[in-house]
């Protein structure tokens, strides 16, 4: 598009035709204050704090409704304006409730900072303020009327962006008001995204109000530890009793792939981290019963038994089951663990999407795979499968914004009526368990769609011919597409110019529990057992060559009494996967998690792990986009996974040096290889000792190890420096 | 919920002026007050349904709009125009005259539900004020003595 | 019914056919109805909105911009329907015209509607009558249904091969509806919030298609001045303020009415002479020259002709042809408090400065006039109403603004008077109004 020239305060400005003359001034540091004006929502031009001087207009005219033409010349500072601006702050204070002090959003206010800015300090109003009781709309949306501001975000934010509208605005002139779809309270998805986008503290969440002040925290940004999209969420995290307590979750700051958005489970589902059932202390069976221990003698018998059984029994005779919500550095210190440490390939995980399969699918076609921002560019998206609204809030939140911002043509095949058929240009349902047959179908095999005259054969047909017309298309499966129907499926696509792909996997970490080998046949970047070669050089030990067991084939052989040891690291089998929990009753059971889960409760020894929240380390989203977890929360007496390993290790004998190359030189401790000077050095430095680690390289530094894992993983080699920035 | 046959053939005539459903709600909801008296929850969910609109929207519609109500009034809803021209020709006396009649201020009704009175702005009378509206007539050029007279005939019907 | 007066000064235009019975068909056509819009068959579209252009017709909503030049402004080619508008949700205090023109002759509404439509390519054409005229609505759904019946409506009109449809709707209670966006949410369905603009109506209007939306005086109009010709229209005004208009006289008058007068008829001469001046032997205080929204003037500057142009000259504006009389009973603190109260009632509410700024100055108004006010407030009244002028998202905040800002600055002796509790000289006590005590 043409770009356009305007002059703001004396200075050229250049910008692309249709911009709006507010983002042509910010693009270039000049700010022009606002409310109701929100980037990606509809105009409202209600606040009319941005009123500005256009040349020949006689009126201030509102810089967030005023798309720019050239050699528009305008003047977003002067008497006039600022006397506009402070008037406006002036007659918002007449009737907003001055309760700063006890305001939730006291000290992150955009009145409050309008009023510093532009506002006045004397007082001209006297009259009695109109007042109106505070509602609790659901368990987490309370709506203080007073001190709304009528703006409309919440409004915007939950019908245009969320497409829930459970927000409108009712009554007139100064009684109007923002009210919940149910007259006196809320019914809709809790998102919580009203909260967070309100400027003042009309709308407060239930599960922050009156904890703390904005100042008292600290804020930390990591990713969230809920699904497989990857959000970025900002904890505010305060000293508590019992380590750092999380209290709020926003990502208020729009860093990261998500920009603002955030899900109910991100915002709010973090209170597991200090639930009361919390395991502190390491557990060992006495007299049958978990009783507490140190960690001196957990790490001590957990190190004696394996070494025994190993020796004695083999490797072969020890199961590992890793998980879906370790970081990518456990998950690979894990199978490294297992295959050099303990002699065994019995390694899996609870399997979400068919990810060996879709790696190999996209094996030598570059560019294959689309992020989160391609979906909210994409000119055309196809999905089959899941529900994002649900499973992938994000991934929806990107879909639904991208067909409302950019008119972008969606088409979904799915066996249930999801909600975002609602974006649809073309809705398909099709029988359950159906998908693979759809993939085979578009890859241009008629017969997996049986006969003519078949209503989704008939609805699939043209839609089929109308993929084939598009360009750049985004292809999005869930996990009801595997193996060789995934084949099919990036066949299909790869006939289709500039089309990419994203697979859908649950879980916060499942691609990456995939991408690190937590399989019996696979290694870290789906080598194969037998394609040992490339691990030479760093495995430190031998690698048994047979692939391992299956997690099923793993509980028959226990059942058979030859699986002696069962490792599990952050995973319920017996709880998750309906494993039968006797299967393991004459082996030794070892069991790493947050909670005395059921498959924890048949353990031998169970060690307090903490949670995602509370260490640092690499997360790996479903679309394969690789984000730094920072520490936020913490649990006094909980240690990372990555920790425990390592300690089983060391009590094993094992020179832990081979497992986690610290103090090695390596690219995480460039101190000392490209001086103190090099920025990454320095950051990372920084970074060890943000995290209670030693400078100098600590056994437990998950960084020494992401060092492996991006030389022998393909497409982990980012920068990183992209990885500190965070997004 | 049952709307008269007048009701139905005006609004099955109305749904084919207009492109979308949604533009006959504000007429309709007043034809359906009139039915009823008032805006109940019940009318509010059939009207919603049959647009295709959820109820929050046409709460969001009717909350604007002062003749709807979702309370329901007297059966004359005396409404008076107190707005300047009417002012200027003794409205300030209608209105107070009204009170002291039935003992009820502004939005009241009698406890006989038989009228509702509203202080209401400019209904168009200026010319012929004050002005009286008795729900949909009006009454004009009054004194306190022509509105007694035309309350009255009202109390009779 | 509202009651019919007349004048010698009076050019009948728009208020020909009142009082003759034109609501029925017959009468209407015997009264030369339905003939400009087979004339407007005849004609270009474009050589339509040229006639309409040069009669100097303006806009007889109140912003008084000229009709001709509005509809030359509705694209020729547009993807999506085009739309007609009227705008019958005359709300204005003061004004209480559109009323009669509907109720006496409807079909000169409709008439004007479908040379509208004519004229830039529109099919479909919408009435808006306020809720409150449901009678007057009455009276319009029988006018459209006997249209239809003729077939001067629906397929292929007057057998011209050109179709047209006339809708009537019916509002439900709110001033701001009748701004033209606004009026277009409303008639959608929608709260009758007013629209960003650009795009103006013209352009992108109801339902997104270009529309044009005149006030129902101004369509009634229309079809003289195809009859009659615009030189003859233009003529009866002054220069660029052509035609006729009508006066609601109101207040404090002997012979208050609607009269229909020339544009550009001295306000003074209208006030004495054709409202018959001010009863009671009392004197003239203050006059509201054109609907509530226009500032005041006091009786040294009514000797002005009542035209769009003069009127601005003046200080004031021409407005909606509402003029109300005060005499010098009436308390002015009362008079802008009153006004304040209704526009802090019809504010829709969307904007800052209209919202707050109209509630805080009635409060501050109410406590005023009880006795409670204090100097500063005066300035303060005056700071809060010019930084609402001009800032607000439509021009409801200006209609706010500038009576009070006329009042306070012409009759600020009487806002003096009120200070240091002292008792409105012209009311009774039990008739202020207190705020309300905090608890």
């Amino acid at each position: 598009m043409a770009d356009i020239n305007i002059t703001v305060d004396g200075r050229k400005v250049t910008a692309a035709q249709g911009t709006l003359l507010i983002e042509a001034c910010k693009s270039v540091g000049i700010e022009v204050p606002s409310f109701c004006y929100y980037p990606n929502l509809s105009l409202q031009g209600a606040c009319r704090m941005c009123l500005v001087k256009v040349e020949k207009m006689p009126k201030l005219q509102t810089a967030c409704t005023t798309v720019i033409s050239e050699g528009m010349t305008v003047t977003t500072d002067s008497d006039e304006i600022r006397q506009a601006r402070k008037s406006m702050v002036e007659m918002l204070l007449g009737n907003h409730p001055l309760d700063c002090p006890v305001c939730d959003a006291g000290g992150e206010c955009e009145l409050q900072d309008m009023t510093f800015s532009y506002g006045a300090a004397e007082s001209k109003y006297m009259e009695p303020k109109n007042h109106k009781d505070e509602q609790q709309w659901s368990p987490v949306v309370y709506f203080d009327r007073p001190r709304c501001i009528l703006c409309y975000r919440c409004v915007r934010v939950c019908g245009e962006a969320m497409d829930v509208w459970a927000l409108g605005v009712q009554n007139r002139g100064v009684s109007s008001i923002i009210a919940p779809n149910q007259e006196d309270h809320l019914e809709c998805e809790e998102c919580g995204m009203c909260i967070d986008i309100c400027p003042v503290g009309a709308l407060t969440s239930g599960a922050y109000r009156y904890k703390t002040r904005p100042w008292e925290m600290k804020h930390v940004g990591t990713i969230c530890t809920h699904c497989g999209d990857g959000c970025k969420t900002t904890l505010g995290v305060r000293r508590s009793d019992t380590g750092m307590e999380i209290v709020r979750g926003d990502n208020r700051d729009k860093s990261g792939i998500n920009g603002d958005f955030l899900c109910i489970k991100g915002r709010y589902a973090f209170d597991f981290a200090h639930h009361d059932d919390r395991i502190t202390q390491p557990l060992i069976r006495k007299d049958g019963r978990l009783t507490p221990s140190t960690w001196e003698e957990a790490s001590a018998l957990i190190g004696k038994r394996f070494a025994d059984i190993r020796d004695h029994q083999g490797g072969q005779s020890i199961g590992v089951v890793g998980s879906n919500r370790t970081t990518n550095e456990e998950s690979y210190l894990l199978q490294k663990f297992a295959r050099i440490v303990l002699q065994t390939n019995n390694i899996d995980h609870h399997r979400t999407a068919d990810f060996p399969a879709f790696a190999a699918g996209v094996t030598g076609k570059p560019e294959s795979t689309a992020s989160m921002r391609d979906v909210f560019n994409a000119p055309a998206m196809l999905l089959i499968g899941n529900n994002p609204s649900e499973q992938h809030p994000l991934l929806a939140w990107q879909i639904r914004n991208n067909v409302r911002l950019h008119r972008a043509r969606l088409y979904v095949i799915n066996s249930q009526e999801i909600k975002l058929r609602r974006q649809a240009a073309n809705f398909v349902p099709i029988p359950e368990g159906t998908e693979g047959d759809v993939a085979s179908f578009l890859a241009g095999d008629d017969s997996a769609i049986d006969t003519a005259g078949n209503e989704t054969s008939d609805a699939l047909k043209p839609l089929r011919d109308k993929l084939r017309s598009e360009q750049n298309l985004v292809i999005i499966f869930g996990s009801e597409i595997r193996g060789d129907d995934i084949s099919s499926l990036v066949k299909f696509g790869s006939n289709i110019p500039g089309s990419k792909f994203i697979c859908l996997g649950d879980y916060a970490n499942s691609h990456g529990a995939a991408d690190m080998g937590l399989y019996p046949n696979l290694l870290p970047g789906y080598h194969s057992i037998s394609d040992i070669g490339i691990f030479h050089q760093e495995r430190g030990g031998e690698i048994p060559q047979t692939p391992g067991l299956t997690l099923p084939e793993m509980v028959e052989s226990a059942k058979a009494d030859k699986l002696k040891a069962f490792y599990v690291v952050g995973a319920n089998p017996v709880g998750r996967l309906g494993l039968d929990p006797f299967s393991f009753s004459q082996g030794f059971v070892v069991v790493q998690d947050m909670f005395l889960t059921q498959t924890a409760e048949i353990a031998d020894v169970v060690l307090p792990a903490a949670n995602a929240y509370e260490k640092a380390g690499t997360f790996t989203n479903t679309c394969g986009d690789l984000q730094l977890l920072k520490k936020a929360g913490e649990v006094n007496g909980t240690k990372p996974d990555f920790e425990m390993i390592v300690r089983i290790a060391d009590a094993m004998g094992f020179d832990v040096r081979k497992l986690v190359p610290f103090g090695r030189g390596t690219r995480a401790d460039m101190g000392q290889s490209r001086g103190a000077q090099a920025g990454e050095a320095d950051r990372h430095a920084v970074w060890l000792e943000a995290h209670g680690l030693e400078p100098k390289m600590s056994p437990f530094d998950p960084m020494a190890i992401l060092d492996e894992i991006q030389r022998l993983v393909p497409g982990y080699d980012v920068s990183r420096m992209d990885l500190q920035a965070g997004d | 919920m049952r709307f008269s046959e007048q009701f139905e053939s005006r609004f099955a005539e109305m749904l084919t002026h207009y492109p979308t459903k949604r533009s006959v709600l504000v007429p309709t909801l007043l034809y359906a007050q009139d039915e009823s008296g008032s805006l109940s929850d019940e009318v509010i969910k059939e009207i919603a349904g049959r647009l295709e609109l959820t109820e929050l929207e046409v709460r969001n519609v009717i909350s604007y709009y002062s003749m709807l109500t979702t309370h329901p009034r007297g059966k004359y809803n005396v409404q008076v125009c107190t707005n300047i021209a009417c002012l200027l020709r003794g409205a300030d006396e209608l209105f107070e005259h009204c009170e002291k009649k039935f003992g009820v201020k502004h939005k009241g009704t009698t406890a006989d539900g038989l009228f509702s009175l509203e202080e209401v702005e400019c209904i168009g009378a200026c010319s012929w004020a004050p002005a009286v509206q008795v729900n949909y007539d009006f009454h004009e050029n009054l004194t306190t003595e022509k509105l007694d007279n035309v309350l009255d005939e009202y109390r009779r019907k | 019914m509202a009651e019919l007066v007349s004048h010698p000064d009076e050019v009948r235009v728009v208020s020909r056919r009142f009082g003759q019975g034109a609501t029925n068909l017959d009468r209407y056509l015997e009264l030369d109805g339905y003939k400009a819009v087979q004339k407007a068959l005849t004609m270009q579209p474009d050589a339509i909105v040229n006639e309409v252009k040069n009669s100097g017709l303006r806009g007889r909503g109140g912003a008084g911009f000229n009709t001709g030049m509005k509809w030359s402004f509705v694209p020729k080619q547009s993807a999506k329907p085009k739309y007609v508008l009227c705008n019958g949700d005359e709300s204005e205090p003061g004004t209480c015209k559109d009323r009669l023109i509907f109720e006496h002759d409807p079909h000169a509404v409709i008439e004007g509607t479908v040379i509208a439509g004519l004229a830039v390519g529109s099919h479909t054409g919408y009435i808006y009558i306020r809720g409150e005229y449901r009678y007057l609505l009455e009276i319009m759904q029988k006018a459209i249904a006997d249209a239809y019946a003729r077939g001067f409506l629906g397929k292929n009109i007057f057998g011209s091969g050109y179709d047209f449809d006339v809708y009537w709707h019916g509002g439900a209670g709110a001033y701001e509806v009748g701004e033209e966006s606004a009026l277009m949410e409303s008639l959608e369905g929608k709260r009758g919030i007013p629209r960003i603009r650009p795009p103006f109506p013209a352009v992108v209007g109801l339902w997104g298609g270009p529309t044009v939306i005149n006030n129902a005086e101004t369509l009634a109009s229309i079809p003289h001045i195809l009859l009659g010709g615009a030189d003859w229209y233009a003529n009866l005004g002054p220069p660029k303020n052509g035609g006729t208009r009508l006066f609601c006289l109101s207040g404090h008058l002997k012979r208050p009415g609607v009269y229909e007068l020339p544009m550009g008829y001295n306000l003074k001469k209208m006030i004495y002479d054709v409202g018959g001046g001010i009863p009671g032997g009392r004197k003239l205080k203050a006059v509201v020259p054109g609907g509530s929204s226009t500032p005041l003037m006091t009786p040294d500057e009514i000797d002005v002709p009542m035209d769009f142009d003069s009127m601005m000259k003046a200080g004031s504006m021409l407005g909606s042809g509402g003029v109300v009389v005060l005499d010098d009973t009436t308390c002015m603190v009362k008079f802008a408090l009153r006004i304040m109260k209704f526009y802090q009632h019809e504010s829709c509410g969307w904007c800052i400065p209209c919202r707050e700024g109209t509630d805080w100055l009635k409060k501050t108004l109410i406590r005023f006039h009880s006795g409670g006010g204090l100097k500063k407030d005066i300035d303060n009244i005056l700071y809060l109403s010019q930084n609402m002028l001009g800032r607000t998202f439509c021009p409801l905040g200006d209609a706010a603004a500038m009576p009070t800002i006329s009042i306070v600055k012409k009759f600020r002796q009487e806002f003096e008077d009120h200070l240091e509790g002292q008792p409105c000289a012209f009311e009774k006590e039990s008739k202020i109004e207190q705020l309300p005590v905090l608890a």
